[in-house]
């Protein structure tokens, strides 16, 4: 199986919340600090990867905001334009206004027809060999499968046409596991989790794209060996606070309290991690990320994310 | 539940706050006054910081606290929730969740709770059947593979028909609360501008132009060039596909059109009003606060922030660092002096590395949670829009999936 960042275009999916962006921007850091010339596409456009390396707002046109590392937004109208220009040799100046009315019109009635333009721009970008490695914040797991799927939909949906002609390419790619692979975000907890397991499901039944990895964020620290436990339970006892709280001269009970929640919320994600292992474990490789106890996210905390996720890769 | 009864005179035993003319200070209201002045409200946020489950606490203590009948309308609620709500396997319908549930909970509802979950095949199915005007349109549409397409894809259509399903469930029955739970979207206005876009999509004159030249097989000069560059990229068939879609959708437009227009006036009434939710994390805040913004810009009622999972009070005092610092910087020291008393509980546990090393963990711990729970205040406390109701929520240690941890999430949001 293709290294994670030896593959060409990796899709990053995942449960709004889970930190989605973040390990998309990591990962595309982590390529880079490998010597890898990367796109970071960002297609949801909240406009938040900017802020994962504290680099001005991106647009359509890529531009670089590390060195080798380049980022844009997708955006359907100006990706519309370009393949017009390039793969259809349709000039098409100025404005293109009723013709993306239009446009937006026959994409809202047959589904496939927007998403295959970000596709379409995406695996462009492949297929001309512009990047090493072109990493996608896709849509959240509930829209990404129709965005996959898209070229076969299309495929069926339209018999004939210079769209029906792209479609074929694009699918040789999206095909093929040593190009392209999805990674899924997700937390240790019931819903993440669950979708997950769902969206796992939907890939393998409905697109031709492998999923790579299962990237699980915020993975909290493990505080006690089994002995150790029951040395921190013992603490809690009222003799044993009594004797720490006149030893420290302070009340030492919220201290403790924070531990105890620590070990609990651990516990309750560990069973949902149990059954995420037991679901997809063995078919699909996971990584896990701890869980980040900083001030405030940027570039630093992207690059903290990053070197985990090396780790973890076995850089 | 479908007759058409009108609106019922409000129950007696809920407790009303003066009219809606009295506007108080920011933060100073309760939800307890929201939930009782309001007939819908609509619980939205970004994704992942507990929105469903919040709007079911919300109904949950509405349905305990008042007297009131309340509907709760979830989209895409946790296995374990939906059980808990009755909802396993029930899908459009409405259902009443049953006193014996709340007893078992250890609560006695002063009102009813009923509940229902959205399922946007079924629904846009059914508002099909009501706006055809023929059993054969009808059939036709339903079979079309384009509708099909819209019905089950297309991402939009979750959030017009969640507010479609609002007003005909606002119309038509007579529940006088309405907590509806909104669909994940890209963009946390889509839902808002739903029923405008539907209109628009089907009362547009493009829709027209597609349609013209299959039925007329008449193109002007002015279109000429929008077919031909339409035909080349799609081809002619696909065009002629989706033109019969259009066609047979043709005799529903008024219909769509007047229903889309009357969801966003509900939308935009006094009677409704907007809960925001969201986690004290840096990038949902950010979204939720901008979504609180475009409510108020639209003329919206922004009735209530909700602040989920928030760490707790004891993670931000000064003394906890301190006692923590010490407790890491003494750690063997306190460990040979605490050895007797956890010796007496058992003996291996007297050993002092191992009491040592669970002191610095535990004091590391703390100090890690409050960089945590430090940034969060300092989010909080920049918050742009203040309504007139902030509730907190605390984190709690366990998932929430029976009607006891709603009742005990609810009553958080509550005082």
């Amino acid at each position: 199986m293709t290294a994670l960042l030896d593959l060409k275009l990796v899709f990053v999916t995942g449960k709004g919340g889970v930190g989605k962006t973040t390990v998309a921007s990591a990962m595309a850091l982590l390529a880079t600090l490998q010597g890898k010339r990367v796109l970071i596409c960002e297609v949801d456009a909240k406009g938040d990867v900017a802020g994962f390396y504290e680099a001005p707002p991106t647009v359509f046109k890529e531009r670089e905001v590390l060195p080798g590392l380049f980022a844009m937004t997708m955006d359907t109208e100006a990706s519309l334009r370009e393949y017009l220009k390039l793969q259809l040799r349709i000039p098409v100046v100025g404005r293109i206004g009723p013709l993306a009315k239009a446009f937006d019109f026959v994409a809202t009635a047959a589904p496939g027809v927007r998403e295959i333009l970000t596709v379409g721009k995406l695996c462009y970008e492949v297929r001309e060999r512009n990047y090493d490695l072109v990493v996608v914040d896709a849509p959240a797991s509930g829209h990404i499968v129709g965005q996959l799927a898209a070229p076969q939909a299309i495929n069926n949906l339209v018999k004939v046409g210079l769209i029906r002609t792209q479609t074929d390419w694009m699918l040789d790619i999206l095909s093929d596991p040593t190009l392209t692979g999805l990674v899924a975000v997700c937390t240790p907890e019931e819903m993440p989790v669950t979708e997950t397991i769902e969206l796992a499901d939907r890939v393998r039944k409905e697109t031709t794209v492998k999923l790579s990895a299962v990237v699980v964020n915020r993975v909290l620290p493990e505080l006690f060996g089994r002995q150790e436990e029951e040395v921190f339970d013992v603490l809690g006892s009222a003799e044993a606070l009594g004797r720490l709280n006149e030893l420290v001269g302070a009340d030492a009970g919220p201290v403790l309290d924070a531990a105890r929640l620590a070990v609990t919320m651990r516990r309750t994600r560990s069973t949902h991690l149990d059954r995420l292992r037991l679901s997809i474990g063995g078919a699909t490789p996971m990584l896990y990320l701890p869980y980040l106890f900083t001030r405030s996210h940027g570039l630093r905390t992207t690059r903290q994310v990053a070197a985990s996720l090396g780790e973890e890769l076995g850089y | 539940m479908a007759g058409r009864r009108g609106r019922p005179a409000r129950d007696a035993g809920a407790t009303r706050l003066p009219s809606a003319s009295h506007v108080p200070a920011a933060g100073s209201g309760s939800m307890d006054g929201l939930l009782a002045t309001k007939e819908i409200v609509v619980a939205c946020g970004p994704g992942g910081v507990g929105k469903t489950t919040t709007a079911a606490a919300a109904a949950v203590m509405a349905a305990v606290r008042h007297g009131s009948k309340v509907l709760v309308l979830t989209v895409d609620p946790a296995k374990r929730l939906a059980d808990a709500l009755g909802l396993d396997g029930i899908g459009n319908t409405e259902h009443r969740v049953p006193d014996e549930a709340f007893r078992a909970a250890g609560v006695k509802p002063r009102g009813q709770l009923w509940a229902a979950m959205l399922d946007t095949k079924e629904s846009w199915d059914a508002l099909i059947r009501h706006h055809a005007p023929d059993e054969q349109t009808r059939g036709e549409i339903l079979a079309n593979p384009l509708y099909q397409n819209i019905s089950g894809r297309f991402i939009q259509s979750h959030d017009y028909i969640a507010m479609e399903r609002l007003y005909e469930i606002h119309s038509e029955s007579d529940y006088d609360l309405i907590v509806v739970d909104t669909p994940p979207t890209r963009n946390a206005l889509d839902f808002l501008d739903a029923p405008q876009r539907m209109a628009d999509f089907f009362s547009s004159r493009l829709l027209r132009w597609l349609i013209v030249p299959y039925r007329s097989r008449l193109v002007n000069v002015a279109t000429k060039p929008f077919y031909q560059i339409a035909d080349r990229i799609l081809g002619t068939e696909f065009l002629a596909d989706i033109s019969e879609f259009f066609i047979l959708f043709q005799s529903m437009y008024d219909g769509f059109v007047e229903r889309s227009e009357s969801v966003g006036r509900l939308l935009s009434d006094r009677r409704t009003t907007f809960v925001v939710v969201s986690t004290l994390e840096a990038v949902p805040l950010r979204e939720a606060e901008f979504f609180a913004e475009q409510l108020t810009a639209r003329r919206l009622h922004l009735g209530a922030i909700v602040l989920n999972k928030v760490l707790p009070d004891y993670l931000r005092g000064a003394g906890g660092a301190s006692v923590a610092e010490s407790m890491k910087e003494r750690a063997g020291d306190l460990a040979a002096q605490l050895s007797p008393t956890l010796a007496k509980v058992d003996p291996v546990l007297g050993d002092t590395d191992q009491i040592a090393r669970v002191l610095t963990e535990v004091a590391d711990s703390y100090l890690n949670f409050q960089v945590v729970a430090l940034r969060e205040m300092e989010e909080r406390s920049s918050l742009s829009v203040v309504p007139d109701v902030l509730a907190t929520v605390p984190f709690f240690e366990t998932d929430i999936f029976d009607l006891a941890g709603l009742v005990r999430l609810g009553e958080q949001i509550w005082d």
